[in-house]
Parts: structure tokens; sequence; C-alpha cells
């Protein structure tokens, strides 16, 4: 294992996370705290996306639903029953992990366009369902009492507490993926990708593996979505179930290269400073969806491999090094 | 030419062991249509079978029905006396039975050699990566891809993405393997190779059943020759008996050229 982990395809993207994860460590500033967890955030989702899209071939708009579920579950726990958040985030992952191995089991029958489309639905019907959910606070949602920061030492400390726990789970998630590309799971996934009936005579399970495939993407999300939404206080339908953002989430995918570990590091990487350039321009701030919608349509149509993917293509020495 | 001993011709008694692959009754319709019609033989261990008959007459169909792509609606199939017809195709994978596409099915922006391990890795063996590497380079040496290693499985031409078909299926490590049509479109050197190839295959305790157009070719490597027209099985035997059935020769009719190549080459 240790000596499969060394290699550049790993290390590379490890570097780029922690390079942009300990920069505020080091500066020590809230500004660029919050403007990395925005996009270390972006790619942990991007990465964990990948390996459903990427690996498996098998598009989703309505990846967010994990994030959000994920963060309700958590956020509920936290002001409702009082739970610490590393517990908290612990089962906003749990139960992101189970709701998507319910929706494999019933989604991943669909191929193609019926499944991304049934993605979407899935995405708008659970907003629906908690918005009239009284538990989770129906509409207005949930929000944290500020004295809930307290345990954690204040509120400075329980953000910079999120903060390395994020940096954390994206190293992970890299890892993971990493991993996974490597492993006899990942070929599978990635036979699949490339023609699922032959892979399915070739013997892979390919409706277990799917299933296995849709967990694995669900369960950082759903991580990742407590920590948010502990971070910002308060949790509500439209901020969880955003559409917007379950597609963004696919340029940030498509535009680093799908299928590759460092391809959504580099693509949520560039897109988040894209955005974050286009929102404060007084020109672009109002067409900053559109800006990302004609980016996926250049990427589809001229790139479709993604930035990381182009190079490995054009330059073949670096398959070496870029994985 | 036929090239089984006589020792080896069907139905005589081979030890105690049963059949290899039982077809029993087999029945496929779509939608009304009978593309198979209550077809049964059985296929002993270390054969070459040779499944011809004119364009459409269910050939393809029945590959997909012995190896779990379609279940078939009356009838059953046995592989080494379990009931595998009904089963989802990695099944028959994992219990040996392995496929190549008369169109071929590359895993295209995997490698070449990647696409033998996706087959050594998920066959009967259900061999780890690391023990799948080996046995893909060992069958991709034998097919003659080897040099192809690193490329893209997309971007071979078509007689070698046939190779590849073989080259997967065999990583498998199969005891049952169905080829279907591999010597399409090869030119008469690369087909005699390919049937070498097949034979060797065979010499390895490998079970074939085999598609194919060619005639001369069929005849001359099979040993024993199943023949379908319009999903009805209309002569089984050896390749000489069933070159000189009637009913065969009939059903070439509509292609007369074929009928006569049927005759002039066996």
């Amino acid at each position: 294992m240790g000596r499969r982990l060394w290699h550049p395809g790993l290390y590379l993207a490890l570097a780029v996370v922690l390079a942009l994860g300990l920069a505020p460590g080091v500066t020590g500033g809230q500004g660029l705290r919050e403007s990395m967890f925005t996009i270390l955030m972006s790619v942990g989702l991007a990465s964990s996306l990948n390996i459903l899209v990427g690996y498996t071939g098998y598009v989703s708009f309505g990846h967010i639903v994990f994030f959000g579920l994920g963060g309700y579950v958590g956020f509920y726990t936290m002001t409702q029953l009082g739970w610490p958040l590393p517990l908290a985030a612990l089962v906003g992952g749990v139960a992101a992990g189970i709701l998507a191995f319910i929706l494999g089991r019933i989604l991943l029958r669909l191929r193609g366009a019926y499944f991304a489309l049934a993605t979407l639905g899935i995405l708008e019907a659970m907003r629906a369902f908690v918005t009239n959910f009284s538990p989770f606070g129906g509409s207005i949602g949930l929000s944290l009492n500020f004295s809930a920061y307290r345990a954690y030492g204040g509120a400075n400390e329980a953000l910079w507490l999120t903060y390395w726990i994020l940096v954390g789970l994206v190293v992970l998630t890299v890892v993971v993926s990493y991993l996974v590309r490597k492993s006899k799971f990942g070929l599978g996934l990635m036979a699949i990708r490339e023609d699922e009936h032959a892979a399915e005579i070739m013997g892979v399970r390919a409706s277990r593996a799917k299933t296995w495939a849709l967990v694995l993407s669900a369960v950082i999300p759903g991580v990742i979505g407590v920590l948010f939404f502990f971070k910002n206080g308060s949790i509500e339908p439209s901020d969880a179930f955003r559409l917007n953002q379950s597609i963004e989430l696919l340029v940030m995918v498509m535009l680093g290269g799908q299928g590759t570990v460092l391809g959504p590091v580099l693509g949520a990487f560039g897109y988040q400073r894209l955005r974050g350039y286009l929102l404060t321009s007084a020109l672009f701030s109002d067409i900053q969806l559109t800006i990302a919608g004609v980016l996926l349509l250049l990427i589809v149509l001229f790139i479709p491999a993604g930035a990381v993917g182009w190079l490995r293509r054009r330059i073949p020495r670096l398959k070496t090094v870029l994985e | 030419m036929s090239t089984a001993e006589p020792g080896r011709e069907e139905n005589m008694p081979e030890g105690t062991a049963g059949p290899l692959l039982q077809v029993d009754c087999v029945t496929k319709n779509f939608r009304g249509l009978r593309a198979l019609s209550n077809i049964s033989f059985d296929l002993m261990e270390n054969r070459i079978l040779g499944l011809i008959g004119p364009n459409g007459a269910g050939k393809t169909t029945l590959f997909d029905v012995i190896n779990g792509v379609y279940a078939p609606d009356a009838g059953q199939v046995l592989f080494k006396g379990e009931k595998i017809s009904g089963r989802r195709t990695y099944h028959s994978a994992r219990l040996g039975l392995a496929r190549t596409h008369q169109v071929v099915r590359p895993l295209s922006e995997l490698s070449v050699r990647e696409n033998a391990i996706v087959g050594a890795c998920f066959g009967r063996k259900n061999l780890r990566l690391k023990e799948a590497g080996p046995v893909a380079d060992e069958v991709l040496e034998a097919v003659g891809l080897a040099p192809l290693a690193a490329k893209p499985a997309g971007a071979l031409n078509v007689a070698q993405k046939k190779r590849l078909e073989m080259a997967r299926a065999l990583a498998s490590q199969p005891y049952l393997l169905l080829l279907d049509e591999v010597l399409a479109g090869l030119n008469p050197t690369e087909m005699d190779a390919m049937l070498h190839t097949v034979r060797a295959i065979r010499d390895h305790g490998i079970t074939i059943i085999m598609i194919e157009h060619v005639m001369r070719a069929i005849m001359s490597v099979s040993d024993h020759v199943v023949v379908l027209d319009h999903g009805e099985m209309i002569a089984q035997g050896s390749p000489r008996e069933v070159a000189e059935n009637t009913k065969v020769v009939e059903a070439y009719l509509g292609r007369p050229e074929d009928a006569e190549r049927l005759q002039e080459e066996v």
C-alpha cells in the first residue's frame, strides 16, 4: 500500500490541496480562510462527484442532494439533540450514504440521459419534501444558537476547527479518489463507463459496482454539508438543495478533466477563482451563471477530456505523472 | 476437411463426465417473431462446435441466450450441470463462459492491456489486479497484440479489435469460449493464423463454439457442426454429414454462391 501511494499522480493532487489548505494557517487571515473554505469544499464535492461521473460514466445533475441531506441530518443532531460537530458530521455522511444506496438500487437501472434526468427529479423532490418536513423546520429551516460555538472555545475557534476538519476531509477525498482509480473496483467502474453491456459479459457486476460508486461519491458530500452549515450557522431548503451548485460541480469536473484524480481538484480551484473574479467585477456579476453554462458548452464541444485529460493526450509522457 | 480424429467423433462416451454445455429445448421470441425454436444440443468438453446458417438464422441470438443476455422463453441452458439461462451475464462469466462480439465492443478509453486485465480480473478466477497483469500480458502475446499493449483500445483497427475481443475472452481463463465471427474481414493469411490460434486454444483445454460464415474455415476446424435456419436447427453432425445434408443445401439455396461453396470446399 505504501509504495502504491507514493506516486506523482497522487502527491501532485495532494500538494495542490495542501498548498491551498495550509495557506490560511500560515497567514492566520479569516478572509483567506473563508475563500479557501469555499474552494476546498468545491474540491471535495467535485472529486466525489468524479467517482460517479468520471470513473463510472453516470452524469448526475442532482449530486448536491447528498450535501443538502447530510447537512440537514447533521444540523438536526447538533441543534435538536446537542451532538458535537465531529459526531454530527459522521452522521451526515452516513445519512447521505444510505440515501445513495437506496437511490442506487432504484435509479441506476436507468442509463445515460434518463439517469441524469432522474437525479434532477430527486433533487427537486428532496427539496420539496424538506420544505414541508417540520422536524427540519420546513421552509424556514433550522439555525444554530450562537452559544453552540462556545463548546468549541468561541466562534472563531469553532470556525477554525471546522476548517481544519475540512482540510483533512479533502485530503482524504483525494486519496480515496486515487485509490479507487488504481483499484480493481475502479477498473470495473471504468469498464462500465466504456461499455456497460460488454463489462457485464466480462463478469463485472455492474449493478453492485455502480451502487457502491454512488455511495462512495455521496458520503463525503454529506459530511461537507454538515461542516458548511455549521460554519454558516443556519440551514434552509433553498441553500441546501441548490440546482445551480449541482451544475457548477459538473462544470468543475468537466473543466479539470473527468476520470482523473487531479482534474476535479484543478477544475474546482480554477472555476472558483473565475467565479470569484466574475462576482466581484461590475460587468459580469449578474451573468456569472451564464458564463458557467457557456464554459460547460465549450468544454463539451472542444475538450471533452478536460484540462488534465487534454494534457495527458497531447503529451504522452505526462501520463506517468498526471493521474 | 475435418481435423477430428476418428476416436473423437460425436457421441463417443467420454469418461464419466457429462456434457460441458447442454442447450435444452431453447425457444426465444421477439415480439411474436420466433428467433429460436426448440433448439437442443449437447457439447462435450474440449470440442470445437461450428454454428452456421444463413444471415438472420438466429446464431447470435443463441449466443445471447447461452451467456445470459436474453432469458429464453422456454427451455434452459445448463453449464457444467448448473442452470445458467435466465441469470445475468456476469454470472456465466464467473462460471467460466466467455464470448467475443460480432460487432466489436472495445473499452475504447482504456488501454489494450487494461482491456485484457478487465477480462482477467472479473473472469472465472476472479483475480486480483496484481495477479491479472501477467495473465493479460500472456494473452496479448498469444494473440499478437503485445506491441500495442499501451495503446488506447479505441485506436486499434478492426482486425486488431477482433483480436482484442479474443484476448479479453481468453484472459478470463474460461472453460467455454463463444466466438462470434472472429474471421470476418480477415485476409486469407490472417484467417489461417486465426484458425491456428483457435486450434491452439482448444488444445489448451478450452471448449469452443464458433459462429462463422466462411465455410472453408468452419468446416476445417469444427469437430461438430450445428446448422440453424430461421431459428430452427435443421441439421447437426460432423462437417461432412452436414455438408451433404439436403436440408442444409436447400437452406443455402437462397444464396446459391454459398451453397456452391459449401459443397466445393468440404
